[in-house]
């Protein structure tokens, strides 16, 4: 009696643990851990946007300047931004005809109206089929979020200079998350809305 | 004795040096090659520091105003706030080692900065004065 309980307890036990396991193996792909669900890469499909997956695009763009996640623009933006890269924002950014194809369909194929992550939906909002912004800063939805922050904080300071440097407040942009908890203002630390 | 110290220090010395100088060279000659000949450092250092309005901000600008004038420390894009790493070759063995990347930064950057691409004569000058950092 007494040895069948010891067996039966250790049958409960393991499928617990086995149920656990595929819990957690589940997690690491594609599927719903709790209530949030990850991605292969790691991050949190209902919180950030897909990370920068492609080294060429990391290293030719991110040169000058954050490497955006192509999350962040809708496919005709980016379309619109590798047509003129020799007047990119009254710079030369000029690639190969090769990289620049390249990069194109990276950014086209990973835009934020196609993989449509959660800050990507949260910035594309309200912006019209016709509208291709070049500018991320110039979406409703980062306006909204950024206005309230004073110049000083931003262009008056010395280590951020302009809002287009995500990672300069964003202390987890290069992972994709761009939650207020995780923004540390230089010299000025935390920010709330 | 004297001589093995000098051949170690040598060795400790110059990959750097030899790493650009087998990319810099070939370039040299090249523009050798399209009419320019004497290339100086001081000449670079002036085109490094010589300012341009910028046809964007009506500011005065140069290669200084992303990249320092002291090569050997981190510049800043003066637009995005990208910090840039160290230009002198002395401090970031990756400069000047690539000939595509040079070309390419030299079409680039002349454009933004000068407003025109740069003759043979400055890029060989500006390489000879980045060289020397």
């Amino acid at each position: 009696m007494k040895k069948n309980r010891i067996w039966m307890g250790s049958a409960l036990f393991a499928i617990c643990l086995g149920t656990a396991v595929s819990g957690i193996a589940m997690g690491e792909d594609e599927g719903e851990w709790g209530d949030r669900k990850w991605s292969r890469q790691g991050y949190l499909r209902e919180q950030g946007v897909a990370p920068v997956s492609d080294k060429r695009y990391a290293s030719e763009c991110g040169a000058c300047h954050f490497a955006y996640p192509p999350g962040l623009l809708p496919a005709r933006s980016w379309r619109r931004i590798m047509s003129d890269l020799d007047e990119h924002f009254g710079e030369d950014a000029s690639l190969s005809r090769r990289t620049k194809k390249v990069l194109t369909r990276y950014l086209v194929h990973n835009a934020g109206d196609v993989r449509r992550d959660e800050v990507s939906r949260k910035l594309l909002r309200r912006l019209s089929a016709r509208e291709a912004p070049l500018r991320i800063t110039h979406l409703p939805y980062f306006r909204r979020k950024h206005g309230e922050i004073p110049s000083r904080m931003i262009a008056g300071n010395p280590r951020v200079r302009s809002l287009s440097n995500c990672q300069a407040c964003h202390t987890q942009a290069a992972r994709g998350v761009f939650e207020e908890e995780t923004v540390r203002i230089p010299g000025y630390g935390r920010w709330h809305d | 004795m004297s001589r093995l110290i000098f051949a170690v220090m040598m060795l400790i010395t110059t990959p750097s040096a030899w790493g650009s100088e087998a990319v810099v060279q070939p370039l040299l000659q090249q523009y050798r090659s399209e009419g320019a000949s004497n290339f100086s450092a001081a000449h670079g250092r002036q085109i490094w520091t010589t300012t341009h309005v910028d046809r964007r901000s009506g500011k005065e600008i140069s290669c200084a105003s992303c990249h320092t004038s002291d090569l050997t420390r981190q510049g800043r894009h003066i637009r995005t706030g990208k910090l840039i790493e160290a230009m002198a070759p002395s401090r970031n063995p990756e400069r000047l080692s690539d000939p595509d990347k040079i070309e390419k930064w030299f079409r680039r950057n002349c454009r933004s900065v000068l407003g025109r691409v740069c003759t043979s004569q400055e890029k060989g000058d500006l390489l000879m004065f980045i060289q020397s950092q």
